[in-house]
């Protein structure tokens, strides 16, 4: 399986052949807490890096979910829908939350590595 | 700010937050569990942060003015909920009066009030010994339909004879302690006082609650509870600009007694409403300050709003003009886009 690349706004993605997987990091989810609700993009549809794409919605707060790099939505983790908790569950396999081909994909390498993002949160977590 | 049973927190490896100054527990095992397992169980509060005075002396009419309802229909060890307005009806804050005997109250504050109530209080009690015993007495609150079980395990005697809202002065594992019965989460439950140094009272009971499977509760829960039952919180769905009338507190404003603001509550015509709300369909949750729409009209405020663990819903509370009732459909702004809701009783949860 591919290395994991990461994002100061606490998504990871994970690139197997022409596209990647997004998701939110373990951190991310204990820091929401209870998952209750995301709202997900439309299949088809184009982002460009750091505009909103989801919504998650824990007890607590409300949390956008941006997306990593340019891209279009070529699939979406419908059991989300029904089951938001997979989330903090399985943040990095059950919880997956959409798979995009990438426009540009040189964005991928400015993205943070384990180390940097593991570095950040440690920092974060003082 | 700490509480007495702060390491306590840290060794239960609890989510701190800070609370108007207050390190308190956010979370322990997740908000949706604490939750359900107060709703089915028990569970235990730290609420030390919660402000205390003690007011010694002549104070019964002293005190009558400071609030709206009537302190004359509770007697000795016996409590009363209710809003302390201002002038204009405004609410300074929400208190719960204690009645020890007719020379000794002690009242119970919100912590982010401590200092306005108290300067408040001290204006308006004189010739009266006024104390903040804040930090002296701890408060955990036991709340759940198994709270009287643990509470007898724990050698309270005669608990199950102690009606809600009264106050019995009692030997928790041999401690001086005061237990009323009274709460914040739509269950049965308790609130206890006693010295602060007893800090092993929190491992005592949850260690004594084990069989009945309590659990620790966060301040996440205790506004999830506090919301499906109907109740406000200061701050959020009350303050100064808000009368009690416009909030479901009607029946804590007694005109037949005399006290602060009560000549602008009388004459004040009340044109919005505390309404509860649920949304439709869709799970996205609506946060304080969302705004609330008919049709195209902007016509109301969220003033709090989660998710209900017990219903599996959105729910919350907005203010809206009087005329909009229960069940009027109306439109939720939640960044940008529109929610079909419902408008509801405040109270989801009745046990």
């Amino acid at each position: 399986m591919a290395e994991k690349k990461f994002t100061k706004e606490h998504e990871w993605i994970e690139k197997s052949d022409q596209i990647i997987i997004i998701g939110i990091t373990e951190f991310a989810q204990d820091q929401l807490g209870d998952i209750v609700s995301i709202e997900l993009p439309q299949v088809a549809s184009s982002f460009k890096q750091n505009d909103v794409m989801a919504i998650i919605d824990s007890v607590k707060a409300s949390s956008d979910i941006y997306c990593p790099v340019d891209g279009e939505i070529i699939e979406i983790n419908e059991k989300l829908l029904e089951h938001p908790e997979l989330i903090n569950q399985s943040p990095y396999e059950e919880g997956w939350i959409v798979k995009i081909k990438p426009n540009n994909p040189e964005q991928i390498d400015s993205l943070l590595s384990k180390e940097q993002y593991d570095e950040l949160v440690g920092q974060s977590k003082e | 700010m700490r509480s007495p049973f702060f390491k306590n927190h840290l060794e239960l490896k609890a989510k701190m937050v800070d609370f108007h100054g207050w390190e308190m527990p956010l979370q322990y095992s997740g908000i949706i569990d604490e939750h359900k397992n107060v709703r089915e169980s028990v569970g235990l509060f730290d609420v030390s942060h919660m402000g205390r005075f003690k007011i010694k002396g002549e104070a019964e009419s002293q005190i009558q003015h400071l609030i709206t309802n009537d302190i004359s229909k509770i007697g000795d060890k016996q409590s009363i909920y209710s809003p302390m307005c201002n002038e204009n009806g405004g609410i300074i804050d929400d208190v719960i009066v204690n009645r020890i005997n007719s020379n000794e109250f002690v009242i119970v504050v919100n912590s982010s009030n401590i200092k306005k109530d108290l300067s408040w209080i001290t204006k308006n009690v004189k010739s009266c010994e006024i104390q903040n015993v804040t930090d002296d007495y701890a408060l955990l609150a036991l709340q759940g339909p198994k709270a009287e079980n643990v509470l007898k395990d724990a050698g309270v005697e005669q608990i199950e004879n102690l009606k809600t809202f009264y106050l019995l002065e009692a030997k928790l594992y041999d401690i001086d302690c005061i237990i009323s019965r009274t709460g914040y989460t739509g269950e049965d439950g308790f609130e206890l006082f006693f010295d602060s140094k007893q800090v092993q009272v929190w491992e005592k009971l949850l260690e004594t609650g084990t069989k009945y499977g309590i659990k620790p509760i966060g301040l996440g829960a205790r506004d999830t509870l506090r919301l499906e039952a109907g109740l406000m919180l200061y701050g959020n769905d009350i303050d100064e600009t808000i009368t009690p009338l416009e909030a479901p507190l009607k029946w804590t404003v007694k005109f037949e007694t005399e006290f602060i603001g009560k000549a602008a509550l009388e004459q004040k015509k009340v044109e919005r409403k505390i309404r509860g709300f649920e949304i439709i369909e869709a799970k996205r949750v609506a946060r304080k300050d969302n705004k609330i729409y008919d049709e195209e009209k902007e016509i109301g405020i969220v003033t709090s709003g989660s998710f209900s663990p017990t219903l599996g819903k959105p729910i919350g509370y907005c203010f809206v003009p009087i005329e909009y009732s229960l069940e009027r459909e109306i439109k939720i702004d939640i960044g940008g886009k529109f929610f079909d809701s419902k408008l509801t009783s405040t109270r989801f949860y009745k046990r």
